[in-house]
């Protein structure tokens, strides 16, 4: 393993257990006060375990036993960048000096660090934005610039810390992609409590929950057979398989989904197209009106999920208000028509 | 999507005013007292201009003495900001930033001579460098005599002037937060090279705001360094303690001295505070 933890923090409740392989991207899944950042905060050295070792690489960058510190390598020295919901791009720095402030920080030499941070910008497509300040930028530009300089300080470990939440939902596919691109190699652990995130940028996920890991495995099987009540109530969200087309998603059914945005792939890609059961509307009719994606359905569930009640169909799963379930008689065996926006869809390639 | 991050927006429009914008939790009374304080501070400084012999202002500034007396001051106040920057940063680094025991004490004690009056300053600065003094003696056998030199005047300056370093400094710093600092430090940069090209950069406004003060401070200092440095020609006698003796055997000198001074600290102010202004959004 490339990186492993274990440490407990007792002032914060915390008690994990975490390994990533090299090149692996983990994801830490969990409400939010689950103790995602704070473990994030244990592998940047920002904080201290109080018993506990932590290892990069077989060396020991904080180690403790019962309060009693046995090893202890300082933040700068640890090569793991840290990327939180704020980008923090520093502002009175240009983008390219931003980009280049990793390299330059551990010794490359002024030239050098702004060719790097050229190609980086190359990279995220942002190459027209070098000369700007910080506060010229959009949220999601600022975003992609804030993970192009931790890519460039070359750390062993990357670790982002909901990377996307402080994002307008319009850019965070955009963004996904390009963390799904650029996350391929890197050994990175993503604290996040987006099922989405998880799904298509880590390969295991790790649900956190009261300062301790409940599950653990590939993200699929995770998501597909969740054992721990959170990452029940987080699953179950709509997966549509396709190939993408000049129309949108065609599943193996024959049936288009028009997801949101489009994503630059080639025509024949296969993709996924994703939405929530929240965004999938219940009709008894044919719906009319704005463009949507609408499947005809047999309802085979009904099970309460919060305020809501889950409405389990032979296509996708729906929320729907107690009250709609009494109005339009849902029960199962019964036929429907199921609709979801556009704009409710988010589509990638898989 | 296009509007730009909001907290940096707000760090570099601070200053500038949105004219649509209709102030609230201003009561209109307020205008008058807010009127009166404005002229009591303005009005001493506009009588007086009036009262300056403008046809031997030359003259008298520029008397023996007066240059003299000028000299000295710009030197030692020089001097003693900087003095204040070699110990006042590292100061305001470790309240804002560092942990130990004691800390708010500290804190506490560092702001005594913002609060002392000067004069006690200096003879706090005579039982300590004085010739009998708990530092002084021990000097005295070495050779170093401090009381009554100009390194007294720039101590005595450097002692009432460090506390407004100290605060406006720690004020940024406090305000900035640490967390520019984690994630320069998880970029691999090492402490030292956080503080010179992310802390300090940030808080460049601060720094420079604060050294204004305290060159302000150090300029104008007079009780301290009368009591501890006296009053030597070229040696000891500051701009303030010439306008002080002048003020006795000669008014015309002493008011024409004053405005020299105000003068001095206007362009001081200005000329700091543009380019503060122009660091915060470098």
């Amino acid at each position: 393993m490339t990186f492993t933890l274990t440490a407990t923090v007792p002032s914060r409740g915390l008690d994990v257990r975490l390994d990533v392989a090299e090149g692996r991207t983990l994801a830490l899944l969990g409400p939010n006060g689950a103790g995602k950042s704070t473990a994030l905060g244990l592998a940047a050295g920002t904080l201290r375990p109080h018993d506990g070792e932590i290892t990069l690489d077989g060396r020991a960058l904080a180690g403790a036993r019962d309060g009693r510190r046995t090893a202890w390598v300082p933040t700068h020295r640890r090569r793991v960048a840290l990327l939180a919901q704020d980008p923090m791009l520093f502002p009175h720095l240009s983008v390219r000096e931003n980009i280049a402030f990793g390299p330059r920080a551990q010794g490359t030499g002024r030239r050098e660090a702004a060719a790097r941070a050229d190609r980086w910008l190359a990279e995220i497509g942002l190459t027209d934005l070098a000369d700007r300040r910080p506060a010229a930028l959009s949220g999601g530009q600022a975003q992609r610039v804030a993970i192009a300089r931790s890519l460039a300080a070359a750390p062993r470990l990357l670790l982002l810390d909901e990377p996307m939440a402080a994002l307008d939902v319009d850019v965070t596919p955009a963004l996904r992609q390009t963390l799904q691109h650029l996350l391929a190699e890197q050994t990175t652990i993503l604290a996040t409590h987006d099922v989405l995130d998880a799904l298509l940028l880590a390969d295991e996920v790790a649900v956190v929950d009261g300062g301790r890991v409940v599950e653990r495995g590939p993200t699929a099987e995770v998501l597909s057979r969740p054992r721990s009540a959170f990452a029940a109530s987080i699953a179950g969200l709509n997966l549509l398989s396709g190939t993408w087309t000049s129309e949108g998603v065609a599943t193996a059914g024959g049936e288009v989904v028009h997801g949101h945005g489009a994503p630059d792939v080639a025509l024949g890609t296969p993709m996924t197209a994703v939405c929530r059961p929240a965004a999938v509307a219940v009709h008894l009719d044919p719906p009319h009106g704005s463009p949507r994606n609408t499947f005809r359905a047999t309802v085979r569930s009904l099970a309460p999920h919060g305020d809501l009640v889950r409405v389990r169909t032979d296509r996708l799963a729906a929320d729907v208000t107690p009250g709609s379930v009494a109005e339009l008689g849902l029960a199962p065996g019964r036929e429907v028509w199921l609709a979801v926006k556009a704009a409710e869809v988010d589509v990638y390639p898989v | 999507m296009t509007a730009p991050v909001t907290s940096e927006r707000a760090a570099t429009n601070r200053t500038r005013r949105d004219p649509a914008e209709v102030p609230a939790g201003l009561p209109r009374w307020a205008y008058l007292p807010a009127v009166v304080g404005g002229l009591f501070v303005v009005l001493p400084l506009v009588a007086m201009g009036t009262r300056v012999d403008w046809s031997n202002y030359w003259g008298l500034v520029t008397s023996e003495s007066a240059r003299a007396a000028l000299v000295l001051s710009l030197q030692t106040a020089t001097a003693s900001t900087l003095l204040c920057l070699v110990l006042g940063i590292p100061m305001a680094l470790v309240l804002a930033r560092g942990r130990f025991p004691g800390q708010h004490l500290l804190r506490s004690l560092v702001l005594v001579p913002l609060v002392l009056p000067p004069v006690v300053g200096g003879v706090a600065l005579l039982s300590t460098f004085g010739r009998r003094g708990l530092l002084g003696e021990s000097m005295e056998v070495l050779g170093l005599q401090i009381a009554f030199s100009t390194t007294a005047v720039v101590l005595a300056q450097s002692f009432v002037a460090l506390p407004f370093l100290v605060v406006s400094l720690e004020g940024a710093l406090r305000t900035g937060g640490e967390r520019y600092d984690v994630v320069a430090a998880s970029l691999g940069a090492s402490p030292t090279t956080v503080l010179r090209r992310v802390t300090l950069p940030l808080v460049w406004p601060g720094l420079v705001s604060g050294t204004v003060l305290a060159f302000a401070r150090a300029l104008g200092e007079f009780g301290a360094t009368i009591t501890f440095a006296g009053s030597l020609q070229g040696v000891t006698r500051t701009l303030p303690l010439e306008v002080y003796l002048q003020r006795e055997t000669d008014p015309d000198a002493a008011v024409a001295l004053s405005l020299l001074l105000v003068a001095v600290a206007v362009v001081v102010i200005a000329a700091t505070s543009r380019r503060g202004a122009g660091g915060a959004v470098r």
